[in-house]
């Protein structure tokens, strides 16, 4: 649109800056284009004015100070989030909590169009850092940010130990800023408060893999020791949302249950009497009930006893028999009832009753064979037995039930487990934890 | 659009202005700056040559707002004790102006807003809460700037500046405000933090190794 105009004498391409350290004469890059307001002199670790064409020293260091290594070499590239980026600065710094002093590293990374954004690491474990551009809503110990809610972790003083590289800001070895955590796995919301001005900004959790994945680094990162504050949960993320769904497996077990039950005919089709005498052949005295008639559709058999024992059993076996094809099912059922007191008070053992059902018994005509066995100390007894076609099977459902119940229940614990060796490094460490000698932070 | 065409009063070059409303230029050949009159264009000044600066974004860079499309038409260069920003002035295709602005890389266009009662600088202070088109903003930092340089078109005539002291005011959302007092009487800017990628932009600068 236009053409006309005269060309445009646009600046020179900007290029990373060559200068030398005004200290010891070491070699000094700039790579972020005139962002840098501090930069480090990679040699004699003086922190020098990057806005000053001279780099004027603001602070240097007597005696050499401790070198610590970036476990990513400043100037390394790596793609992050879709775009790439590159390592400009590195500051080891520590915090004391109740006398125990931690030590974290920050990686400052820079894109020429899309800004700095930052790495953390401690423990192996690692953070993707960016400034927040709105401010999170501080609610009581807890912070909303876009509608979600982070819960205080920490506050602690950061102390930065050691610098390298350039930053677009003010930095200096030995100054301490108020850094106070807000956590909601696996991001965290962090406000830095140095001086008067408080930065926030936000964190997600990311492996050591991914990080030396993305900068293509050699061999394996550190291994992640420990819990860390908004590292993702291992087991589960959602433990609420499995037990709904465990309750929803639930109401439709007891549905299909309701419902089985209802459709089941639960048909009346035998019941006999059979006397037992005491003295009676044992083993032998086997007999056969009046034959019955089973119709319709393959369907359960319930064969249940009854007998009225008292501290005796007997024992059945039972064999029910198609009398049109001689195919045969055979069972032995024990009916036992004992009870009576101890040191502990009243006590009892088994039932008077028995009940078994044989799954998909064909249509045809049947009748059992029965043969008792009693206790030998047993008087006479009469015991009847029922049988009903088309009975509900209900027993499947409570091990549905207890199979499902069992896995909630372990990935319950483990989630617990796990947030509580979190939160047990906190300002608010779960109770059994929880120093009593000493203060517990600022609970509320 | 009318593309007005003048011709530089100090060296006679062809001044094209993309905005009509434009009130001032920068001449591309002789960097006079130059502020329109009814009847012609008048040197005012001489813009210096600007710091080497690290914004990817150049006069003519092109981007979307929303559903808008804007050209970058002028700007103005601030500095600070830690750094510098700017702001470059850009043109909307339904004609309005805008600003877009880049401090270490973060963006936010925002709107010339008229309202009365504004706070003077000096009973500013962090923290305070102003209301305006229904939204809650928080004073987050008073920066003492000066002004470094201009360049292209701008809506007003602004030259030869010194110190001047900007607020800017968060949100719980993307929108910011900046009150700035350049003039004797504050001016509101109300507008929202942008990502680059949804800028969509265009005709960017390119650095060297990137």
């Amino acid at each position: 649109m236009s053409a006309g105009a005269p060309p445009l004498s646009g600046p020179p391409k900007p290029q990373a800056r060559a200068l030398n350290c005004p200290q010891c004469g070491a070699a000094i890059t700039l790579h972020s284009f005139g962002q840098a307001v501090t930069v480090v002199c990679a040699s004699c670790h003086s922190i020098l004015d990057a806005k000053d064409p001279n780099l004027a020293i603001l602070q240097q260091f007597a005696a050499i100070t401790r070198d610590f290594k970036p476990l990513i070499p400043l100037g390394t590239r790596g793609k992050l989030r879709g775009a790439d980026y590159e390592i400009i600065g590195f500051q080891r710094r520590h915090s004391k909590v109740e006398g125990i002093s931690y030590s974290w590293d920050e990686y400052l990374l820079f894109n020429p169009y899309k800004g700095f954004r930052y790495l953390s690491e401690y423990n192996g474990h690692w953070n993707d850092i960016t400034v927040c551009k709105e401010l999170p809503m501080v609610e009581g110990s807890s912070t909303n940010y876009f509608g979600e809610i982070y819960k205080h972790f920490q506050t602690s003083d950061a102390n930065t130990d050691f610098v390298l590289g350039e930053f677009p800001w003010q930095v200096r070895v030995g100054e301490h800023a108020v850094v106070t955590d807000y956590v909601h796995p696996p991001r965290v919301l962090s406000s830095e408060k140095l001086n008067k001005e408080v930065t926030w900004s936000i964190g997600e959790y990311m492996y050591g893999r991914e990080i030396w994945d993305a900068f293509k680094l050699p061999g394996a990162p550190p291994e992640a020791t420990g819990v860390y504050e908004n590292q993702p949960s291992l087991v589960a993320t959602n433990v609420t949302g499995i037990w709904l769904a465990f309750a929803a497996f639930t109401v439709f077990l007891l549905a299909l249950m309701a419902g089985f039950d209802m459709r089941a005919k639960k048909e009346p089709i035998l019941q006999q009497t059979f006397q037992l005498n005491r003295g009676d052949a044992r083993g032998e005295a086997s007999f056969v009930t009046n034959v019955f008639e089973l119709t319709g559709h393959p369907a359960t058999v319930e064969v249940k006893t009854s007998a009225p024992v008292d501290n005796h059993w007997i024992y059945l076996n039972y064999a029910l028999i198609n009398q049109d094809t001689g195919q045969a099912w055979d069972f032995g059922r024990e009916v036992s009832y004992y009870h009576g007191y101890d040191s502990d008070g009243s006590w009892s053992e088994g039932r008077q009753t028995d009940a078994v059902v044989i799954p998909s018994v064909p249509p045809g005509h049947y009748y059992l064979r029965i043969e008792p066995e009693a206790d030998p100390l047993l008087p006479g007894l009469a015991y009847s037995v029922d049988v009903t076609r088309d009975v509900p099977v209900l027993g499947i459902y409570g091990i549905a039930f207890l199979a499902l119940l069992l896995p909630v229940v372990i990935i319950s614990f483990r989630a617990y487990t796990f947030e509580r060796s979190r939160w047990s490094e906190s300002d608010h460490p779960p109770m059994q934890l929880s120093n009593m000698s000493g203060s517990s932070g600022d609970d509320e | 659009m009318t593309q007005p065409v003048a011709n530089c009063p100090n060296c006679g070059a062809k001044i094209v202005f993309r905005w009509s409303s434009s009130v001032q230029t920068v001449c591309d050949f002789c960097k006079s700056i130059l502020v329109r009159t009814d009847v012609d264009l008048k040197k005012v000044g001489q813009v210096a040559d600007l710091p080497p600066d690290s914004s990817p974004i150049q006069i003519n860079s092109e981007g979307k707002y929303g559903n808008k499309a804007f050209v970058v038409v002028g700007r103005i260069l601030y500095e600070y004790d830690q750094g510098g920003w700017n702001e470059w002035h850009v043109m909307m295709n339904d004609g309005t102006s805008a600003w877009l602005s880049d401090a270490q890389s973060e963006y936010a266009l925002s709107f010339s807003t008229k309202t009365a009662n504004l706070p003077p600088a000096a009973q500013l202070h962090v923290g305070q809460q102003f209301t305006w088109s229904n939204q809650c903003f928080t004073v987050s930092v008073i920066t003492p700037a000066h002004y470094r340089g201009v360049e292209g078109e701008l809506p007003f005539q602004y030259w030869d500046k010194t110190d001047v002291t900007f607020a800017d005011l968060r949100t719980e959302s993307r929108k910011f405000a900046t009150l700035d007092y350049s003039d004797s009487e504050p001016a509101l800017y109300l507008g929202e933090f942008i990502e680059f990628d949804d800028l969509k932009l265009k005709n960017l600068r390119s650095f060297e190794g990137w």
